[in-house]
């Protein structure tokens, strides 16, 4: 596991996660009522309906797309030895109620998890409750639906 | 259309997809936050390069709102939306839990689900995708937030 730990391997995270903070505050995506006013779609027949976040995802996407392809043609990422893609790919009732009730959260708040956690760069001490309480329903959630790497984890010991 | 930001949109887009290609090239990892969060519990293996990324993650909104304030939205982000204001703490509190309960369950969030996903062309991340944002636009016309 010491190649996580390496010097190149961590620099990525790190690179990775400051343009991703960079991207959601440009994006605009870190205020809650930018995205609700996406998500308003009562608000289309009086004008006041707020598209944005579909160019934010338009781009996003594009940009993915690419590095998804160029992604193919490797055998392996830079600094590991594979890619870690998600292996259960069958559309099963965890990912339709997972959806749902996160759909719910992110309708009531108008923050998801990356907002949620680069808003402590403007008023951390508001953000307490919710993120003790997306920390505590995620830990809550891993004893119903184990991931890949917990799955894992149980058939090796 | 009084908020439309079509051009700020597309340039923060690309600088959020910049990073997940990043990532993926890079560590083979999906830059979806609710993953990089959720795994960071028992019985996580690797912490280290989890902590690095949301930290600067923090970071760069801080210095991304230092350097070109202009460009986002700082005068918004100074103070909360009254739900965050401290009066409604039930609120947010269920907020939080079901979208930390729903991401761990439904594997991925906006970013996992929504630009790796649907980027990797993932059946499980098209339905995500469509159901979260059906059951959020539902939700606010429901409670009628904004």
């Amino acid at each position: 596991m010491t190649k996580t730990l390496s010097l190149p391997y961590l620099a990525v995270a790190a690179v990775s996660g400051l343009i991703f903070g960079f991207g959601l505050y440009i994006s605009q995506m870190v205020d809650p009522l930018k995205v609700l006013h996406f998500l308003d779609f009562t608000a289309i027949p009086t004008g006041g309906w707020d598209p944005s976040l579909a160019f934010v995802m338009g781009s996003a996407l594009i940009v993915m797309f690419v590095a998804v392809r160029i992604g193919k043609l490797r055998q392996a990422p830079l600094f590991d030895t594979s890619f870690h893609e998600p292996e259960f790919n069958r559309i099963d009732l965890p990912l339709v109620a997972g959806a749902a009730l996160f759909g719910v959260g992110w309708g009531m708040s108008g923050i998801c998890p990356g907002p949620a956690i680069s808003l402590i760069a403007f008023w951390p001490s508001n953000l307490l409750i919710y993120l003790l309480a997306l920390f505590v329903g995620s830990y809550g959630g891993s004893f119903i639906i184990p991931s890949g790497r917990d799955k894992r984890l149980a058939v090796a010991q | 259309m009084e908020h439309f930001s079509p051009l700020s949109a597309a340039l923060g887009g690309a600088l959020i997809g910049l990073s997940a290609a990043l990532l993926w090239l890079g560590n083979g990892r999906i830059a979806g936050i609710s993953g990089i969060f959720g795994q960071l519990l028992p019985p996580a293996r690797t912490v280290v390069w989890r902590l690095v990324f949301l930290a600067s993650l923090v970071l760069g909104t801080f210095l991304a709102s230092l350097l070109f304030p202009a460009l986002g939205n700082a005068p918004q982000l100074v103070a909360p939306p009254t739900w965050f204001g401290g009066g409604m703490p039930l609120w947010i509190a269920i907020a939080g839990l079901l979208t930390g309960f729903g991401t761990k369950i439904g594997n991925g969030c906006t970013s996992g689900h929504g630009v790796c996903g649907l980027a990797r062309l993932s059946n499980r991340s098209f339905v995500a995708v469509g159901v979260f944002f059906g059951v959020a636009i539902l939700t606010v016309a429901i409670t009628g937030i904004v």
